[in-house]
């Protein structure tokens, strides 16, 4: 460094405390086992969300809410130089998402990442993952055509199901009785102003913890002394590869977006029948395949309400995890919570299998 | 990274005391200063290929107005009928452009944005002049000529011909 950017960082830093940062990051070290690869998703998930921020809001350039919905997709598909690509990468990268944070999750879930002291990163992460499926759910909406049109129609049966106030909640979120123009526009401003805002701050919070508690190891390894276990400097090297994994991430996403283009249907008509073979896309088709089993078991308004209850009770065993699985003096795994876990990847995985298989 | 890969002449180490000062083996320094520029090459090409459709993407709408701006001619139909002293306001293109039949039957069009800050100016008949209410430009409406106020130049005339079944405007 020069004396003049020396005195330009030395003025900065005792304004900013720079050196401090910079001497948490060469302290900062990511543990190294068998299951590190593991530790890659949480920053993948970052590196998606941050596209579909830049992707969202070129979209945003051109996106018209409301009764122009459909011909404002319709012209950034078509007209727009390579808007089909930018639209492409947007809905491809939502998916990603989704994979990344589920990926993300379970791998956490396995290695019992959410032990004390991070209860708060699973509960935040949990959060986070909540309001990345309803960006999915407005998101999928805004082009109004057939499917979005379908899609929104039929999801929004599920909280219409909750006894006494849910008729009224589905009305408030579809602006009416009929899912429409004004549907739009608040799924709309749901989608680009209430969800990022809720998002970002959560975001800020589960990153923060991260740092604050490091990355957990898994319970074989914190079983080993001290001396045994490895680690490596997060400055550069794990932060290098992270990046890699980012660089893996844009190639996949690239490859995917203009190899196979994000179609646009016709536009959403209510008086067209839903077309043969529509069915929510992958993240939503384990719980409508556990809703549509638990419907042949138990018809009627029965039916729905038990789904919701034992949906509710799952969630809120999954969510709540860190409170019953917690750390044994005995330095035991706590096996309980481990076989939930499978059988929440087996139920996951079975319900997706047989909704893709029983498709009309 | 292996030292196989040496750009430019082969190095006789036995004769060259120089590089043995700066490095061991004067390979590793090649294949390093190799490798940082294809990763900034590399870098440069990833670049380029997210910048360029965003790019075109943003300026799609320039490009639209662009082949509009090509209009040389535009026909107003039914524009004969215009009354005496008054004005027709119409788009040349993309731009706005004003259609005037003054009360002595003459017939001019000129382009109605202020050369001044782009405003689109109004013909006044009563006043018989253009302006502009924004700064208070004034021109002409018979020439186009910048008569008083801040604009730097005329309004452009264009060429007008008038038949049965309208008028045509067109580039001078």
């Amino acid at each position: 460094m020069t004396t003049k950017t020396a005195s330009l960082y030395d003025w900065v830093d005792e304004r900013l405390g720079l050196s401090e940062l910079a001497a948490f990051a060469r302290h900062k070290t990511v543990p190294v086992h068998a299951q590190s690869f593991w530790y890659y998703w949480g920053g993948i998930s970052l590196f998606l969300f941050l596209v579909q921020c830049f992707t969202g809001v070129l979209l945003l350039v051109y996106y018209r809410p409301g009764a122009e919905a459909y011909e404002s997709v319709r012209q950034i598909t078509f007209v727009m130089h390579f808007g089909w690509l930018i639209r492409s990468a947007h809905a491809w990268t939502a998916n990603l998402f989704i994979f990344a944070i589920l990926v993300h999750m379970f791998s956490v879930f396995f290695m019992k990442a959410y032990r004390k002291p991070r209860e708060f990163g699973w509960l935040s992460g949990m959060a986070l993952l909540g309001i990345a499926s309803v960006f999915g759910f407005s998101g999928y909406l805004l082009p109004m055509d057939e499917l979005s049109y379908f899609a929104t129609k039929v999801g929004l049966e599920i909280p219409a199901a909750i006894p006494w106030i849910g008729p009224a909640i589905a009305n408030m979120l579809r602006g009416g009785p009929e899912v429409g123009e004004f549907t739009v526009q608040r799924f709309f401003a749901l989608h680009v102003v209430v969800l990022p805002a809720l998002f970002l701050p959560l975001l800020g919070f589960h990153l923060w913890l991260v740092q604050r508690h490091g990355n957990a190891a898994p319970p074989s390894v914190e079983a080993l002394p001290p001396a045994e276990r490895k680690s490596i400097p997060f400055m550069p090297n794990f932060l290098r590869k992270d990046l890699a994994m980012w660089l893996i991430s844009l190639n996949v996403l690239a490859l995917l977006a203009s190899v196979f283009p994000w179609t646009l249907g016709h536009q959403a008509d209510s008086l067209v029948p839903a077309p043969a073979g529509i069915h929510p896309e992958w993240y939503f088709m384990s719980p409508f395949e556990m809703l549509k089993l638990l419907g042949n078991v138990l018809p009627g308004e029965s039916g729905e309400i038990a789904g919701i209850l034992l949906f509710t009770l799952g969630i809120g065993l999954w969510v709540f995890i860190p409170f019953f699985d917690i750390k044994k003096e005995s330095g035991q795994r706590g096996r309980a919570a481990h076989y939930f876990g499978l059988l929440a990847v087996f139920a996951l995985l079975a319900t997706t299998v047989i909704g893709y298989w029983t498709i009309r | 990274m292996s030292d196989q890969i040496v750009l430019g002449e082969p190095i006789d180490l036995s004769q060259s005391t120089h590089l043995k000062l700066i490095a061991e083996d004067p390979g590793e320094v090649t294949t390093r200063r190799f490798f940082l520029a294809s990763a900034g090459a590399a870098g440069l090409l990833y670049t380029a290929a997210l910048a360029y459709p965003i790019y075109r993407y943003l300026a799609s709408p320039e490009e639209m107005a662009l082949s509009a701006t090509a209009v040389t001619e535009v026909t107003l139909k039914d524009a004969e009928k215009l009354p005496l002293g008054s004005v027709l306001m119409f788009k040349f293109g993309t731009a706005p452009a004003m259609l005037i039949h003054h009360a002595d039957g003459r017939w001019v069009s000129l382009t109605a944005v202020c050369t001044h800050l782009g405003c689109t100016v109004q013909y006044e008949p009563q006043a018989d002049r253009i302006h502009c209410a924004c700064h208070g430009g004034v021109y002409n409406p018979y020439t186009g000529a910048n008569v008083s106020g801040p604009p730097p130049k005329p309004l452009k005339l264009f060429k007008v011909a008038v038949n049965e079944a309208g008028v045509e405007v067109s580039r001078a």
